[in-house]
């Protein structure tokens, strides 16, 4: 054979069946290479392996068929886990992980571990190939009339700028307006909630009106306007929710120390967004001691006895306030919108 | 001496008939003796290949069974805590996939498990180029296709973990969204043209798909097969060492031990993974809860790699500028979008700019040990440190809880360190490098120190140092000198101006800022005096002749034979000895 053979001497023939010529590195021979008994061992190895890897592929099959899929299994350190899923990914596993083990196997004990070498070439065209594109180029340009034709090569130039304009413009109905939001531009959108004068305050999850009386010193819900759920319905969307949801919390009145406008409070009752003014999270954190709240996205910290502003974090606006009341039945009601857009700021925001 | 099987006769036929049409055999010819050199870091690459394979058959199978759809359903699915709940049919096809589909809950995990894997394996294999300097000529094209792979890997990942619609991943988007709005002049249009609308609507989920399964792996696949090509026609580089030089490659050939080993290393990374994905819970959204645009869930973390951006966003002082009815975020801007603009494009611009401010414009093969490259080596422990303290800003929560810190600190902590640390990484990497490079240039000129203590006759202690093996030689010697580009010319020698002078003077600041500290490798004479010297060392230790029966062969004892003339006694012996 040729000199890539582990037996091979440094003076065997040069490279043969473009063989390439065994590296002039000092070489140890392996057990196996030496002693036909570890050569065998080693053949019975890889093919224990390969013969495991079909064993745990019929094991899958029955786990497959076998294992109820809600099962669930305790094992130390993973937890509860299903047990099918366990039993899939073991043998899944270790099917796939044996031929790959074995095939390893089998070139680091049965193959050749003798270093070859091969010579690199430069990446460098020869200078005929180089000539030759060269004046290929300059026949194009000529036959063409390329250089010669001035229009027309601007035309074809100006004619390939302008072709994907149609493209881009088709992206325009990516967003199709409602007809709520008919004329309106994004700005004017983001800028409206659902809140409106005399609106109810629902809390959230439950929709029931909120009462003054719910709501205790130190305490804080979570809550929406009373005709979410029907828009939610109408609109068949979550985007009104991701505007108009509050919190409510309250504290002693002499404990509020600014507000975003006179008496926008309810008897210490302050409603305010409950999205985020950095990049939009929703916001529940709330320390009744200090009265912050703090966004767990990047902990920009709001103080809500402080009309709301930030006092660390990210987040450059203060929460927007909602100014409250109650109707004559006693429930807690909007006064109006809010004063200012909600959530993140934008360009236009100004 | 071998029997052809008929298998093979036939496996021949089909060879031949592929060839008359499309001239195969040139290739296989060419190609199947091809040599690859080895080395346990050439594996990073391929493990990203073989977990991006993992990817794509693992997320076929997913596409069977997910519905890319925001349309409210009520779960009645086995997974008895939310049924009865409204959810997006996105949500509740991912929970069926998990709960309800057999091998369902093993194949997202495997597909969650080797996209970590995938990108982190990158991010690895990045760094093994940058510290040995393979990114150099000829290899930059191979660098750009790296860095624009690495990008599309965060991309492809945020893409999929957002689309189960858990609350987690709903978090992520509106983040994502935030973000987006915050672009100067156009990021509201952007951000309703991308979501059809306000946040959350119902079309961002379907148009996330198609970018998600079949724009973005297009891409990466169009990007690794020309990555690989351009490995196969350029040749892997590889580590000096002992036969290697810049023109040759020394390794095994692809057939038949590259190709089991390479192959073999696919089916061990695939079954690893899927090992993982049995075993170990990835993203359980099930624990999460439906996505609402009003609920958040505190400690919520996005996959690792999108973690520096995150740490980057609560880093940022809260600056935000308001005039002539516009704002500009900087808050936003800068960390969310400036940053990794900045990052990206130094990474991939850093192979032309090392070329131009060294003036290397040969041809590299033999990677570079990263001692050798002090300043390289520098600069890359300085951008790690940079990307790890953005990271670490990205899990400040949860270092806060875990050591009771207050988060406050931790911030401030970081806001001073990003532009303290990184330098100082940088000043003490430099530092180490060239300390190795000086304990190289030691080893050269005087052997290594074996650590045995040897008491000549005359009462004189010394060290013995003994010889490098030819590995370590060659491995050491392989270190080239570059002179840094010399000062420019104010004018030349006919009074004209030099036009490039104050561009000449900057290149030759920087390269010498680059070389000027290395420590000058020994001439070839001086490092074979210094072996040599080492080889006597170490003959002093040699056993020595006993001269009392010195007539007889004493082989159990060591002993030899005495030969006339041989120094006599130890003491003759050891004089003789150190005399050379
Ligand atoms: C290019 C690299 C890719 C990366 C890094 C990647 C990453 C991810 C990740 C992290 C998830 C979230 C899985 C989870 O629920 O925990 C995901 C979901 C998904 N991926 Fe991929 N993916 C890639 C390519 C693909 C491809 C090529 C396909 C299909 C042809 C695909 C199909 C899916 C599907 C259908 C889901 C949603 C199913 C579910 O979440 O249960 N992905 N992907
Ligand atoms: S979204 Fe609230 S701090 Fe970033």
């Amino acid at each position: 054979m040729t000199d890539i053979t582990p037996h091979g001497g440094h003076d065997q023939q040069p490279a043969k069946l473009g063989y390439s010529p065994r590296a002039d590195i000092e070489h140890r021979l392996r057990l196996a290479d030496t002693d036909p008994k570890a050569a065998r061992r080693a053949e019975r190895q890889v093919t224990s392996m390969f013969l495991l890897s079909m064993v745990f592929v019929v094991l899958f099959v029955v786990a497959y068929i076998g294992i109820d899929p809600s099962t669930e299994v305790y094992i130390p350190v993973f937890g509860l886990t299903s047990a099918l899923n366990i039993a899939l990914g073991l043998t899944l596993g270790l099917a796939i992980f044996l031929i790959g083990a074995g095939a390893i196997q089998w070139a680091k004990k049965l193959m050749p571990d003798v270093e070859v070498v091969q010579q690199r070439h430069d990446q460098l065209s020869p200078d005929s190939d180089t000539q030759e594109a060269a004046a290929n180029y300059e026949r194009g340009k000529e036959e063409s009339g390329f250089a010669r034709f001035r229009m027309l090569r601007r035309t074809l130039i100006g004619a390939l700028i302008v072709f994907p304009i149609p493209l881009v413009i088709m992206l325009k109905d990516l967003w199709v307006p409602t007809p709520e939001e008919e004329g309106k531009s994004p700005a004017d959108i983001l800028s409206t909630t659902l809140w409106t004068a005399d609106m109810r305050i629902v809390s959230d999850g439950t929709y029931k009106p909120v009462r003054p009386e719910d709501l205790p010193v130190g305490g804080l819900i979570s809550a929406v306007p009373a005709d979410l759920q029907e828009v939610e319905e109408l609109q068949g969307n979550l985007n009104a929710r991701g505007k108009a949801a509050i919190i409510l919390v309250r504290m002693e009145p002499d404990e509020i120390r600014a507000q975003q406008g006179d008496g926008w409070d309810y008897q210490g009752i302050l409603a305010y967004s409950k999205i985020c003014t950095h990049v939009g999270c929703p916001i529940a954190l709330y320390e009744q001691r200090t009265h912050h709240l703090l966004c767990p996205c990047h902990q920009s910290t709001f103080d809500l006895a402080d009309a709301g502003n930030v006092v660390f974090g990210p987040a450059a606006r203060r929460m927007p306030q909602l100014q409250i009341g109650v109707d004559a039945e006693g429930y807690l009601v909007a006064k109006s919108d809010f004063a200012e857009p909600v959530g993140p700021s934008f360009w236009e925001r100004g | 001496m071998t029997t052809t099987s008929p298998v093979e006769k036939a496996g021949g036929a089909t060879a031949q008939y592929v060839d008359k049409r499309i001239g195969s055999n040139k290739f296989l010819s060419r190609n199947l003796g091809k040599v690859f050199p080895d080395h346990w870091s050439f594996m990073l690459g391929e493990i990203a290949l073989y977990s991006f394979i993992v990817v794509l058959l693992t997320g076929v199978f997913l596409t069977l069974w997910f519905k890319p759809s925001m349309v409210e359903v009520v779960y009645d699915g086995s997974y008895v805590p939310l049924q009865g709940i409204k959810m997006s049919e996105a949500y509740a096809s991912a929970l069926d996939i998990s709960f309800d589909v057999r091998g369902g809950m093993l194949l997202r995990q495997m597909h969650h498990w080797a996209a970590l894997i995938f990108v982190a394996a990158m991010a690895v294999h990045m760094f093994r180029v940058f510290f040995t300097g393979a990114f150099r000529k000829p290899r930059e094209f191979n660098w750009l296709i790296g860095v624009g792979l690495t990008t599309l890997g965060l991309l492809a990942g945020f893409s999929g973990y957002s689309l189960p619609d858990d609350l987690l991943s709903g978090t992520g988007l509106q983040i994502a969204r935030g973000i987006m709005q915050a672009a100067p002049i156009v990021g509201t249009w952007a951000a309703f043209l991308l979501f059809g609308g306000e946040f959350p609507g119902t079309d961002f989920i379907s148009r996330l798909y198609s970018v998600h399964i079949l724009l973005i792996p297009g891409l990466i696949l169009g990007l690794v097969t020309a990555h690989l090509m351009l490995v196969w026609t350029q040749k892997h580089t590889q580590f000096p060492g002992p036969g290697r030089t810049n023109d040759n490659v020394v390794g095994y050939p692809l057939l038949p031990v590259y190709m089991a080993k390479a192959g073999g290393f696919f089916f061990i990374v695939f079954g690893i993974i899927a090992l993982v994905g049995g075993l170990v819970t990835i993203n359980p959204i099930w624990i999460f809860g439906p996505f609402t645009p009003d609920q958040v869930s505190a400690g919520s973390q996005p996959d690792w790699y999108i973690g520096f951006l995150d740490g980057a966003l609560r880093m940022m002082p809260n600056w935000e500028s308001s005039f002539w009815g516009i704002t500009i975020s900087w808050n936003i801007i800068i960390p969310a979008m400036i940053l990794p603009g900045l990052m990206f494009t130094a990474l991939g611009l850093y192979p032309f700019l090392e070329s131009w401010l060294t003036g290397d414009k040969r041809e590299h093969n033999l990677l570079d040990r990263p001692r050798n490259a002090p300043v390289r080596t520098g600069i890359g422990v300085m951008a790690i440190t940079f990307y790890a303290l953005l990271w670490v800003g990205g899990a400040n929560d949860i270092i806060a809880t875990a050591f009771d810190l207050s988060i406050n600190s931790i911030i401030w902590f970081l806001r001073v360190s990003i532009f303290i640390l990184p330098p100082i990484a940088f000043v003490v990497t430099k530092r180490i490098c060239l300390g190795l490079q000086r304990r190289d240039r030691d080893k050269l000129l005087h052997g290594y120190e074996s650590g045995r203590v040897l008491r000549l006759p005359h009462g004189e202690f010394i060290e013995v140092h003994q010889p490098l093996s030819a590995k370590d030689l060659a491995v050491i010697t392989a270190k080239t000198d570059v002179a840094p580009l010399p000062a420019p010319e104010k004018a030349d020698a006919d009074g004209v101006r030099n036009k490039h002078y104050r561009i000449g003077t900057l290149r030759h600041r920087l390269s010498t800022a680059f070389f000027g500290d290395n420590v000058a490798r020994p001439t070839d004479a001086e490092i074979e005096a210094g072996q040599h010297h080492a080889e006597h060392d170490a003959a002093l230790e040699a056993p020595l002749h006993e001269y009392e029966d010195a007539d007889q062969i004493s082989p159990g004892r060591g002993g030899a034979l005495h030969h006339p003339g041989m120094a006599e006694t130890n003491a003759e012996q050891m004089d003789e000895r150190s005399q050379h």
